[in-house]
């Protein structure tokens, strides 16, 4: 591949380069195979250096020689070898529609020639025309159509017999083996008919060649529709990887070079112009932008990005020219990570599709049965010519059962169900995560970070001795430099604005969910943290609880600073509440959802801040190792509990609930406890994954109805059961359709999830 | 008599198929070692049954030759793995170390399955 190097905005093409590439390698079975495959590649003219990963199986060669060189240099060693695909690239992506499109023209070319035969034949029948053998010419006649039938079936209907006899030499079935047995069938006895006339009763001489024709375009038509309807059912995972730009702009000295992204490595420099994507994720160095980062977060409105901060790879630049390091490439990416993780959670199955799986297991077989014992009841108790009606049933009870709507039904609405979750930036791990979100009935919701932004700021200093507010301040920085706690970030920031400077403190402790405790370098005690704390250690407080109060009714944390056990200042610090949370609870009561905030909060700060966000109960004071417990008794009364959190601490309480969602601007470790991704920080996301899952689920429990019922319905009918009461008799050939329209209806049904709207925000 | 025929035959038809689909225990082709290549093809895996050791990763390449949308995605839902088949591009899958067991693997619709012997 050429490198285009841009300066200037001239563009100049440079032909031969070095370069990176990588290739699978199959057939290598040892060690020694290594050395092999490296010296047939070192051996290529223009190949530098070849290193051979056997645990992958994959090949890294560096030089200029090209791709097809270096297979065929594999493959004369003895090995076979190709280029590894990666599934998540556009490139695949590409390939996988330009195979859908060659397999969709195949399905139409196969309709077309089997409907060109089958549906004048079905005319000729419909009009009064004489389907049966009576006469010399006539046999000769329909043997020439069963010849023309016997054409389709080896061409455009082909694919069907050489699968069901694979399948059946293995000892298994598929929706080939019913198509190829109806039709066979079908075709058989209309030949034995034509053939060998005589065998039969006169009112037995009936042909079936229109039916075995029209079976094959039908269900190849439906094929084909399907095929369309399933292209749709992707979008949201198209949509995402086509937001990986193909090229990045790459800083190479005074150069700046264009070059594909998966020869990006960490630490280049990567400069975007306004309107460009982010190639790979990095860290800005150069300039300000804002950036559009609806299509990963949801969030529709552009974040201001400066030097230090975080951009992430399929994100839109939408202002300034910026320069950023990469941090991560690859399939390393945030936008990879995401594609990977939708991926996996479209092809992961929630536990209501369990039965259907285990039904398709026998599915065909039982079908096949209930087919003999069709033709064995019309042949014991059927009206002359029993032996056609035992044939046509026998038939349209082959062609009319689907296992492919019963084998669709779950999948098809899960995949555009996770997808359409994920356009509204809410990431489902799996199939049981998405079923399980449709039944929560409480929510439970951490304070800081979750209702609250997690940004918290000092508001109060209250002196209780002599010292002044600089000296307490510097106490409180000493004590909490060491700490990443939103409020001991509070503290350091207070005392950075206000210019002052502190040293560390000795035998420094965090006391978990209640302070922290050290000492300074004069060798004063230091002691910060809440009202337990200072009980706990026998600090005299009384004379303060009432400011202290007054302080948290107002939904601010008062915090006890001692020194050398004398209590020294009350410092209060205020976290805002996240400006749709209130919205985004309303929306979750609405839908019937109990929600309830757990806090380490004093009790009177929780109060305020669970009025003020419209929360009706609370759970305070509580310690992090206990947050879990009380995700346990909320499970106890017989609640289905969804836990939403975004710090280290939450991560227990967020593997113990039956769903745990996490903030997607928290830890990585909440992030992997997590059922559920929120990608932004609203808590709108929890409120639409709900919203999706309860949709998908609906649409899941229709298709699996609707396949349940129209296979329960159909073989019967089709087995001639309305005929004693009503003489009807379904038509193979209205088997066929039925058949092929089923599981379009399956995957249309699925469709419709793509309008559904989460709610409004 | 001639319904005995017919009828006997017909419960032999029903016995046959019990037999061959569900009782029948074939003699599967498997295939060890590191290197598994699986042809998807024609409705079914071949081989559609592999022997794998015991704690040690592996590594699965799968090469779809159908059209058919049946084959594009494999799935090993023990695993919560599932990768898309690229229609005659080898898509080589890395599995983890597993202990002793079956492990299923299958097509979206379940019309192809295979098996993962971890001995």
């Amino acid at each position: 591949m050429d490198i285009i190097l841009q300066k200037n905005a001239q563009t100049i093409q440079h032909p031969s380069v070095e370069k990176l590439q990588e290739l699978a390698v199959s057939g290598a079975g040892c060690a020694s195979c290594v050395t092999k495959i490296e010296t047939a590649l070192k051996n290529v003219p223009g190949v530098d250096q070849a290193e051979m990963n056997f645990a992958q199986r994959t090949v890294t060669i560096t030089g200029s020689a090209p791709q097809c060189t270096l297979i065929a240099a594999i493959k004369s060693a003895g090995y076979g070898a190709g280029a590894i695909v990666n599934e998540d690239g556009l490139e695949a992506q590409d390939e996988k529609e330009k195979a859908d499109q060659a397999y969709y023209r195949l399905l139409i070319r196969n309709t077309v020639l089997a409907l060109s035969v089958g549906v004048p034949l079905m005319l000729f029948g419909v009009l009064g025309g004489d389907m049966s053998v009576s006469t010399g010419p006539r046999r000769i006649a329909w043997l020439v159509v069963g010849i023309l039938t016997l054409g389709v079936m080896l061409f455009p209907g082909r694919h069907f017999f050489v699968g069901a006899w694979k399948s059946l030499i293995n000892h298994s079935a598929n929706m080939d083996t019913l198509i190829a047995l109806g039709t066979g069938t079908a075709w058989l006895y209309s030949m034995v008919v034509v053939l060998f006339p005589t065998l039969l009763p006169e009112m037995a001489r009936h042909v079936y060649f229109e039916a075995t024709t029209m079976i094959i375009g039908l269900i190849s038509l439906g094929l084909a529709l399907e095929s369309r309807a399933r292209g749709k059912t992707s979008e949201a995972i198209k949509r995402l990887i086509g937001l990986q730009p193909k090229t990045a702009r790459v800083m190479r000295g005074q150069l700046e070079v264009d070059i594909p992204i998966a020869e990006v490595q960490i630490s280049d420099l990567v400069r975007v112009r306004p309107g460009e994507k982010i190639p790979v994720d990095g860290e800005v160095v150069e300039g300000t932008s804002a950036v559009d980062e609806s299509m990963l977060t949801g969030e529709p409105m552009p974040v201001e990005k400066a030097i230090g901060d975080e951009l992430a790879a399929g994100t839109i630049n939408k202002s300034g020219t910026v320069v950023f390091k990469a941090t991560r490439v690859g399939k390393h990416t945030a936008l990879a990570q995401i594609i990977n993780m939708v991926k996996r959670a479209q092809n992961s199955k929630p536990p209501i599709g369990r039965l259907a799986d285990v039904i398709s297991a026998y599915f065909v077989p039982a079908i096949m049965i209930i087919a003999v014992v069709s033709a064995l009841a019309w042949l014991n108790f059927g009206p002359a010519p029993a032996l056609a009606f035992a044939m046509v049933s026998a038939t349209t009870v082959l062609i009319i059962a689907c296992p492919c709507a019963l084998g669709l039904a779950t999948p098809m609405s899960v995949m555009v169900g996770v997808g359409k979750a994920a356009e509204s930036g809410v990431l489902i791990r799996n199939g049981e995560a998405l079923q399980t979100a449709s039944k929560i009935t409480t929510m439970v919701l951490d304070k800081t970070g979750t209702i609250t932004e997690g940004t918290p700021s000092v508001t109060d200093i209250v002196l209780t001795s002599d010292y002044s507010e600089a000296e307490v301040l510097q106490f409180a920085a000493a004590l909490e430099s060491g700490s990443e706690h939103p409020l001991a970030l509070s503290i350091l920031e207070s005392a950075r604005a206000k210019d002052i400077r502190w040293q560390n403190v000795q035998n420094f402790q965090a006391i978990a969910g209640h302070g922290v405790e050290g000492q300074n370098q004069d060798g004063i005690s230091l002691l910060f943290g809440n009202e337990k704390l200072m009980h706990e250690r026998n600090v005299v407080i009384d004379k303060h609880l009432a400011k202290a109060e007054s302080l948290a009714s107002e939904a601010r944390t008062p915090m006890f600073l001692a020194a050398n056990g004398e209590l020294i200042a009350i410092i209060a610090v205020d976290d805002p509440i996240k400006e749709d949370s209130i919205q985004a609870i309303n929306r979750l009561k609405r839908g019937g959802v109990r929600v309830v905030m757990l806090t380490g909060d004093n009790q009177a700060t929780a109060a305020a801040v669970a009025m003020r966000a419209g929360v009706n109960e609370f759970f305070a004071e509580v310690l992090p190792q206990d947050k879990a417990k009380k995700i346990t008794e909320l499970q106890a009364s017989g609640e289905i509990v969804g836990m939403t959190g975004d710090g280290i601490n939450d991560a227990p309480a967020l593997a113990m609930a039956d769903v745990g969602f996490a903030i997607g601007t928290g830890t990585d470790v909440a992030i992997e406890s997590a059922d559920i991704t929120l990608m932004r920080g609203s808590l709108h996301g929890l409120a639409d994954a709900i919203a999706v899952s309860k949709a998908t689920l609906r649409n899941i429990k229709q298709n699996l109805f609707g396949a349940f019922i129209y296979n329960t319905a159909g073989v019967p009918i089709a087995a001639g059961l309305l005929y004693p009461f009503f003489g009807i008799l379904l038509s193979p050939v209205v088997a066929g359709a039925a058949m092929a329209f089923s599981s379009l209806t399956v995957v249309s049904n699925a469709n419709r999830l793509r309008l559904f709207k989460p709610g409004e925000h | 008599m001639e319904s005995i025929i017919i009828n006997g035959a017909g419960i032999a038809l029903i016995a046959a198929i019990v037999w061959w689909f569900w009782l029948y225990q074939p003699k599967q082709e498997a295939i060890g070692g590191n290197d598994l290549e699986i042809l998807v093809e024609n409705g079914i895996y071949t081989p559609s049954h592999v022997i794998v050791p015991a704690h040690k990763a592996f590594t699965m390449n799968f090469l779809r030759k159908d059209p058919s949308h049946c084959a594009d995605q494999v799935l090993f839902p023990d695993l919560e793995i599932s990768s898309t088949l690229t229609l005659n591009q080898a898509q080589q899958i890395n599995l983890p170390a597993l202990e002793p067991g079956r492990y299923a693997f299958h097509c979206q619709m379940q019309m192809y399955r295979g098996q993962i012997e971890v001995t």
